[in-house]
């Protein structure tokens, strides 16, 4: 089964300026909903909080693995790690990769995150108590089961 | 190796109706928001507030362990039932999750960038 992400988004932006907006830590928190306590650097470990509504109470706590301007700038950390009582920190975490591209329009921007085989079972069911649209999708995915199985029986 | 993925998927695909069914009932379903605490529950417990009898709950709660919903454990003389998401939440349906957070997070930054 396919264990990875992959987006691929193209923006009307300069790769410098998409560059800034992805490994400046201000702008980065701005659009990713986080307000981190100092700059990315290479190796080290990146810690904030989330300020996205409701969740503010969340530790935002990554590791930067490579920063090579305007080009690769990833970090692991452990997706939806979501309770502040719990250390999440021996649990495997993701490999989130951003590449940029220059095009004719302005950059590509494809992002990947990848090693989700490794996330416990109890991992994910948090991830789905604390997410309406998870659980909103399960609801959907057995009704259309249920629609399916009747309609073939 | 087509036919290998073909009988995994039929399999796939039984487990998941065996699962709905167990689902498709709004005794177990109560029992199951109930449980997706994480934590172990006993059968007093998950009675309580219900006007339903221990047995009945009992009885359910087999159904939901039949799906691999519920597993159960002793403790003294009685049983402890916990949930496992493992037959509900799979692989995929997680990365769904995480994947939906992605494109809404990637338009806050397109709008960033295109200001």
């Amino acid at each position: 089964m396919d264990d990875r992400i992959e987006k691929r988004i193209e923006l009307k932006a300069p790769v410098s300026r998409v560059w800034r907006a992805i490994t400046d830590y201000r702008e980065f928190g701005e659009w990713f909903r986080v307000k981190l306590d100092g700059p990315f650097v290479a190796g080290t470990a990146s810690t904030g909080h989330i300020t996205y509504p409701g969740y503010e109470h969340l530790k935002w706590e990554a590791v930067v693995q490579k920063m090579e301007p305007e080009r690769l700038f990833s970090f692991t950390w452990h997706p939806y790690a979501v309770d502040p009582k719990m250390d999440y920190s021996r649990e495997a975490s993701t490999l989130v990769e951003f590449r940029l591209e220059k095009t004719a329009t302005g950059t590509l921007l494809v992002l990947t995150e990848s090693g989700f085989d490794k996330i416990p079972a109890e991992r994910r069911l948090e991830a789905f108590r604390r997410n309406d649209g998870g659980w909103t999708a399960q609801m959907k995915n057995i009704e259309n089961h249920v629609t399916n199985y009747v309609a073939k029986n | 190796m087509l036919r290998k993925t073909n009988t995994r998927a039929v399999i796939r695909m039984r487990d998941r109706a065996h699962v709905f069914a167990a689902l498709g009932d709004e005794t177990r379903l109560a029992l199951v928001v109930k449980l997706s605490d994480g934590r172990p529950h006993s059968i007093s417990r998950l009675t309580r507030g219900t006007r339903l009898t221990r047995q009945a709950i009992t009885k359910h709660l087999r159904v939901l362990e039949g799906a691999g919903m519920v597993h159960s454990t002793r403790q003294g003389r009685e049983s402890l039932y916990e949930f496992n998401p493992q037959p509900i939440i799979g692989l995929k349906e997680y990365i769904d999750l995480v994947s939906g957070e992605w494109d809404r997070a990637l338009v806050r930054l397109k709008n960033l960038v295109e200001r």
